[in-house]
């Protein structure tokens, strides 16, 4: 699947964003204030929801300000169709 | 005037006698505009003194300095009620050799009245001071620059120091009247261009909060008051410095202008909120350890039934005079509630220092009703946990812990859950708050904490309670 460059999220308190770009397998770039703790789960959210788009190659740069795993999932929804133009919640 | 007081801060350094090794001490009454506490270290740094102990009320942002200081071994030990900011942070790594000691405000307090805490020299910013050192938070000529109200915290220094320096932004012709701090306690008075920027005395902790979920929280806590038994005529309260606790005093207005009712006395750190209700006569007597605000601290200046307490006078658990012993009600926010009701407002639940004490377990123990108010998760962080990160407040003086989820009743006070019940609030087992924050976010990993304690929460009778690891 081809992936272009996109963002969806703020840097608000309890939210997330998310910025997409194409790459070579998954890599995650995660900063969080929560990373200690939440880290893992926070990656673990990312990686799962692009898979379940079918997304496996892409560069994303998550800059986490304590998002709870709904928000973190609509976020890189959000961000994965406007990388893929695929509108995931239309076809 | 033949003899006055009044010196340069190195010459009142040098007339203290103050050694390497000693305890110097401060009060935090500017909170976020202090300027006291980095000007007279770096005073201290350039005479060579080394080794100090540093024993101030309250540290917070703006105390950051204090970090080179410690690198060059001026300061090697401190002893505050909190910390907050970048200071907060480099001291949770483990920039310091020796735990920081954490005191409440009547811990403190005691400390010092029985000499567990002793001070060498107190180095005291004052708003308003005469050459023989009446010292007052309150402005006092045309001149004044700064004004902070109450010196609760300062007066056991005051009275319990060795050596007592005054620093002033305004002298004043003699006599500075009415006076907190008595010119027979001061050994020497120094001029300053500035003690603290009076506008940042709100600033820190307190929020005037528009949050819908902080006026959901604030209308749930009025409901618990005026449901609990001890909302009648006579009460007396005390509300801490969260945004929900300061909105629930408007509700709580409403209900004792609907049925007539008049509390006796607002009890702490006095705000804006309560010098309305005191002036519309709904509050009888403000007891003011700390003016939160200026319109507080201008009402300290003005009105006798306004008045100032020192900390023990406020909440020493030694002296069975002390006003929290008279408190009926006090609302308290939370950084971490466990389903023990054990309550932690000293450290973030990533293990760094991000609070203060302040008079949370005074108060909590000794009043009638204690109420926490505390969202379940603040963004991912729970706020009612299985078991707190640190203990400061323990669970045996907390009633009530209300949240956006439902409020939870200790079970040492089975009548309170019946009165609340009956009032149809809703009202759950701590335990399913717990849960209910653990199904939001997940299980959180343990914290990096490594061996060294970089901390150390005393109890207000001057027992450790906890310690606080190194995070890394």
């Amino acid at each position: 699947m081809e992936i272009k460059n996109a963002v969806a999220g703020t840097l608000e308190s309890g939210d997330i964003l998310i910025q997409i770009a194409p790459g070579d397998g998954l890599q995650i770039d995660l900063q969080s204030s929560v990373a200690a703790q939440f880290g893992h789960q926070i990656r673990k959210v990312i990686t799962e929801t692009l898979s379940g788009l079918g997304i496996e190659d892409a560069w994303v740069k998550a800059t986490d300000k304590g998002a709870l795993d709904c928000t973190i999932r609509a976020r890189v929804t959000a961000a994965a169709v406007r990388a893929t133009g695929k509108d995931v919640w239309k076809d | 005037m033949r003899n006055t007081k009044v010196v340069s801060l190195e010459e009142a350094i040098r007339r203290s006698g103050l050694q390497d090794g000693m305890t110097i001490s401060f009060h935090h009454h500017f909170r976020g505009g202090d300027k006291v506490v980095n000007l007279v270290v770096a005073k201290l740094a350039e005479m060579g003194f080394k080794d100090l102990h540093l024993a101030a009320s309250s540290l917070s942002d703006v105390h950051a300095p204090l970090i080179g200081h410690i690198k060059a071994g001026v300061i090697t030990r401190i002893s505050t009620s909190g910390l907050r900011g970048e200071l907060a942070e480099e001291i949770s790594h483990g920039l310091m050799e020796h735990p920081v000691v954490f005191r409440s405000h009547g811990g403190r307090g005691s400390a010092i009245a029985s000499g567990e805490l002793h001070i060498d020299v107190a180095f005291l910013g004052a708003s308003s001071c005469d050459p023989l050192g009446n010292a007052s938070g309150c402005p006092r000529s045309d001149s004044a620059k700064s004004i902070c109200g109450s010196l609760g915290y300062a007066l056991p220094d005051a009275r319990y120091a060795d050596h007592v320096v005054v620093l002033t932004d305004d002298l004043v012709d003699y006599p500075n009247v009415p006076k907190s701090i008595s010119a027979c306690d001061v050994e020497s008075v120094v001029v300053v261009d500035s003690v603290g920027d009076s506008s940042k005395i709100s600033s820190g902790a307190i929020r005037d909060s528009k949050n819908p979920r902080d006026i959901l929280l604030a209308q749930q806590a009025a409901r618990v008051i005026i449901n609990s038994g001890y909302f009648k005529d006579g009460f007396s309260i005390q509300t801490g410095t969260g945004g929900a606790s300061l909105a629930a005093v408007k509700y709580i207005r409403e209900s004792m202008l609907e049925r007539g009712i008049k509390a006796s006395f607002a009890l702490g750190g006095i705000t804006a909120h309560m010098v309305k209700l005191h002036e519309e006569g709904l509050i009888g007597r403000l007891v003011d350890v700390q003016s939160f605000d200026k319109v507080a601290a201008e009402s300290l200046a003005h009105d006798q039934f306004h008045q100032e307490v020192s900390a023990v006078e406020y909440a020493s658990a030694d002296h069975s005079g002390s006003a929290v012993h008279a408190l009926d009600i006090v609302i308290l926010s939370a950084l971490e509630v466990d389903t023990d009701f054990n309550v932690n407002v000293l450290v973030g639940s990533d293990g760094i220092i991000r609070g203060a004490i302040g008079g949370h377990p005074d108060t909590a123990e000794d009043s009638a009703l204690s109420i926490i108010v505390v969202p379940l998760l603040r963004g991912r962080i729970p706020c009612v946990v299985p078991k707190v990160t640190t203990l400061v407040t323990p669970g045996a003086g907390v009633d009530v812990v209300v949240t956006e989820y439902g409020i939870a009743v200790n079970p040492r006070r089975p009548e309170i859950a019946e009165r609340l019940a009956t009032a149809g609030l809703k009202i759950l087992d701590i335990k399913e708050l717990s849960d209910k924050a653990r199904s939001i976010i997940g299980k959180p990993d343990p914290l990096p904490s490594g061996e060294k304690v970089v901390g150390i929460v005393m109890d207000r009778h001057g027992r450790v309670l906890d310690e606080i690891h190194e995070v890394k």
